[in-house]
């Protein structure tokens, strides 16, 4: 059996063998990120009754002469009484095309982390604009980060039509004005669409008010787009998360390498190099729960058993021996800084996580901060502040195994985490490697 | 054409077994809060998977609120024997005889259970619980993130989360901290259902329509037992009911159903128009921010 057909045999019926997109909104505050998000639940009836009832009450006990489908996402009670989205909410729906995971982010700048913390894992991001109000600094600053994250699929929702007549005009300038805005950044694949959320125009249900649109509503469009061929299959990395050594009697000999493919396809047979040792074995069996598999690609979890006892723990990593990732301690990245307490400055010493390995690091420099807005690279910043994006050098108590993160979303990426208050304060993402080894 | 793709089930699993790994490698003590319902029964299966062949690595625990049904008890059991976790029971029962906490005059449990979880957490010195919590269940839960941070009471502050960027989770904590992972966070109900039917995973009977002898009460059917005995002037019938969820006895209702299989429960729960709680648990509807109110103390 091969891990292809174990994993559609798993799929007996239709509505089980659907695969999986996970989406994330973005935009400035007020833009109607969470509305269209109950609009696409509302309209494609994924709506509990019970869910829909209580909405309905609360609009109706505020006032409203339309119901709040906000309000669906919108589920902290602060949120409730700002009438903004502070933190990220997740939703789930389906249709016999596709599972979704939906990642509803806040706009508010305050907030930018949490959009951050939305986007990281998702295929696409659908960037919503206000029809009124153009492309905001917000807009671009999503925008950005979207594409920072190594989002593949971009969809600008110009959001709110009805309240500019519906007007293609509109629309076009928007177009133009995105598209001039997207041309400095690496956006593979960018898609507009005119909607109102409120109103449901093109999000499940095609548009009468706007004949003069030819392309698909929303919901068709995330249904058809291909994400499969966004995955690397190339480069074969699988940190090893964690070692199993039964202890029991008639296992005792057993040593598998447990992880998650992070990339690349792996199979028995395979030779394979270790980081860091560097000594080379042969893939004995690739094996899972329910029995031994044939190949294992990402994102399976599957415990890895070598030919030879190599010395092999935690935050080790294997790969092929013509195909290995940098071996680093001296990192160039790109990082997002999420900490409102205290700017990120050269000098200071946080723990960093990649894959499965933690370590200690040090600002070596700041190379320059981003301006959204522009995108110019302001070279005499001396620190980055809460959601400002920055170029750092990082020295690294031990080699990292990384990839240029446009190469591999896994392997490419870190967080940084303050020693002191152990809360999370930047994602990380390794740029491309002056001095590879 | 799409080689090497999963399917979505497979890659909720996947999901989920990153991170029970990840919480094993990291963590000093965990445990999973196993109350032997289908979401806890899910996650003591997958946890099974990830460490396979070797055992579980961490005990499972239950808060008991003494409002048990002993189906759902011997399933409990029959779960613990099979893969020879060891099992700590955390009594609400013996927390209410000793004076920590009192029951509500309703005799609901839910909230009660709050303190003597964190007793316990403190007790066995636990860094880590697992908690079967999915984001589709409530809107508070949407809001969680996977590693949900509590500090030293054990309260969980939503306007003040870590940031969680792909899969590198932050589970550092400082002494008397700890915090709880929800490895089902990504999963509907419908998955949870599909994916009992495609590993044939053990679950009590009371899931499966049987014909029960209910009373509607409050828009809601109950079962009569001891926990709901009838009322005056209340008659009971028989309908052919099943469980959605498993809370207190006392307050958990059952809906009609005719869905007797596990592949008949799919197909009910593909089609229906109620969530789990709002169909069956008068306990959760109390206000619009009940649940968050609870998680803010310390609720699993
Ligand atoms: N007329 C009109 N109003 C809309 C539309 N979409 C959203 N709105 C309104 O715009 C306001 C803000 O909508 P939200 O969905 O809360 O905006 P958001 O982007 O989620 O805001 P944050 O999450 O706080 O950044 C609400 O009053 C919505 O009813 C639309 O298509 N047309
Ligand atoms: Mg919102």
């Amino acid at each position: 059996m091969t891990a292809t057909t174990h994993a559609t045999t798993f799929a007996a019926g239709p509505e089980r063998s659907v695969d999986l997109l996970r989406f994330a909104t973005a935009g400035s505050v007020d833009d109607g990120k969470s509305t269209l998000i109950g609009r696409l639940l509302y309209d494609s009836k994924t709506i509990f009754a019970d869910q829909l009832e209580s909405v309905e009450q609360v609009s109706r006990d505020r006032g409203n002469d339309y119901t709040d489908l906000a309000l669906l996402t919108d589920g902290l009670r602060a949120e409730r009484e700002q009438g903004i989205t502070i933190d990220v909410a997740y939703r789930y729906f389906a249709t016999p095309k596709r599972k979704f995971i939906i990642a509803d982010t806040p706009g508010h700048i305050q907030y930018t982390r949490n959009m951050v913390t939305g986007a990281s894992t998702a295929d696409v991001a659908l960037i919503l604009v206000d029809a009124r109000k153009g492309v905001l600094e917000q807009s671009r600053r999503h925008t950005f980060l979207a594409t920072l994250l190594g989002v593949p699929h971009i969809v600008v929702c110009v959001n709110k039509m009805d309240l500019v007549d519906y007007s293609e005009d509109v629309f076009e300038r928007i177009r133009a004005e995105f598209t001039e805005f997207a041309a400095r950044l690496r956006v593979p694949d960018l898609t507009f669409i005119p909607i109102s959320a409120l109103v449901g125009d093109n999000v499940v249900n095609r548009s009468e008010n706007m004949p003069w649109f030819d392309g698909s509503p929303l919901l068709s469009h995330l249904e058809r787009l291909h994400v499969a061929s966004d995955r690397n299959l190339i480069d074969v990395r699988f940190p090893v998360q964690y070692v199993i050594r039964p202890q029991s009697h008639d296992a005792r000999d057993y040593r598998g390498y447990a992880g998650t493919v992070a990339s690349g396809v792996m199979k028995p047979g395979d030779k394979v190099l270790a980081l860091p040792s560097g000594l080379e074995t042969t893939i004995a069996s690739i094996e899972t729960a329910d029995g031994p598999v044939e190949e294992a690609f990402p994102p399976m979890s599957v415990t890895v058993r070598l030919a030879d006892e190599i010395d092999i723990s935690r935050g080790d990593m294997l790969c092929r021996p013509n195909n290995t990732p940098a071996a680093l301690q001296d990192i160039d990245a790109q990082v997002c800084w999420m900490d409102e307490t205290a700017p990120l400055v050269k000098g200071k010493k946080y723990a960093i996580k990649h894959t499965t390995r933690w370590a200690r690091a040090m600002v070596k420099d700041i190379n320059y901060r981003v301006d959204v807005n522009t995108l110019h690279r302001d070279e005499g910043a001396t620190e980055i502040r809460l959601n400002e994006i920055g170029r750092i050098q990082l020295r690294v108590t031990q080699p990292l195994f990384v990839d240029p993160y446009r190469q591999n979303r896994q392997t490419g990426a870190f967080i940084l985490v303050d020693e002191t208050t152990n809360k999370t304060v930047a994602a990380g993402m390794v740029g491309g490697l002056p001095h590879s080894v | 054409m799409t080689t090497h793709v999963l399917s979505q089930l497979r890659n909720l699993e996947a999901e989920s077994i990153h991170i029970f790994r990840e919480v094993v490698a990291e963590m000093e003590r965990p445990c999973l809060l196993f109350s032997g319902g289908k979401d806890s029964i899910v996650m003591l299966h997958i946890a099974a998977k990830a460490f396979a062949p070797a055992r579980v690595p961490f005990p499972v625990m239950h808060v008991d609120t003494g409002l048990n049904f002993q189906t759902v008890l011997d399933c409990r059991d029959r779960w613990v024997e099979r893969l020879g976790v060891q099992l700590v029971v955390a009594s609400v029962q013996e927390a209410i005889d000793r004076g920590l906490v009192r029951p509500e005059p309703n005799g609901s449990r839910n909230r009660i259970q709050t303190p003597v979880l964190l007793e316990a957490i403190e007790k066995n010195g636990f860094d880590a619980a697992f908690g079967g919590g999915r984001r589709d269940e409530e809107k508070a839960r949407a809001k969680e993130r996977v590693f949900s941070f509590r500090d030293d009471f054990g309260q969980w502050d939503p306007k003040n989360q870590r940031p969680e960027i792909w899969n590198l989770y932050n589970g550092r904590v400082h002494q008397g901290e700890s915090i709880r992972v929800f490895p089902l966070s990504n999963w509907t109900e419908l998955d949870i259902w599909s994916y009992i039917e495609a590993e044939n995973i053990d679950v009590p009977d009371l899931y499966l329509a049987r014909e029960r002898e209910v009373v509607a009460r409050g828009g809601m059917l109950y079962e009569v037992n001891e926990f709901t005995p009838l009322r005056d002037g209340e008659t009971a019938e028989v309908r052919s009911t099943r469980y959605r969820t498993v809370g207190d006895a006392n307050l958990t209702a059952c809906v009609e159903s005719t869905a007797s299989t596990l592949r008949e429960v799919v197909e009910e729960i593909a089609a229906v128009r109620l969530t789990e709680r709002g169909a069956t648990r008068g306990d959760d509807r109390v206000s619009e921010a009940a649940m968050e109110d609870r998680k803010r103390e310390g609720y699993f």
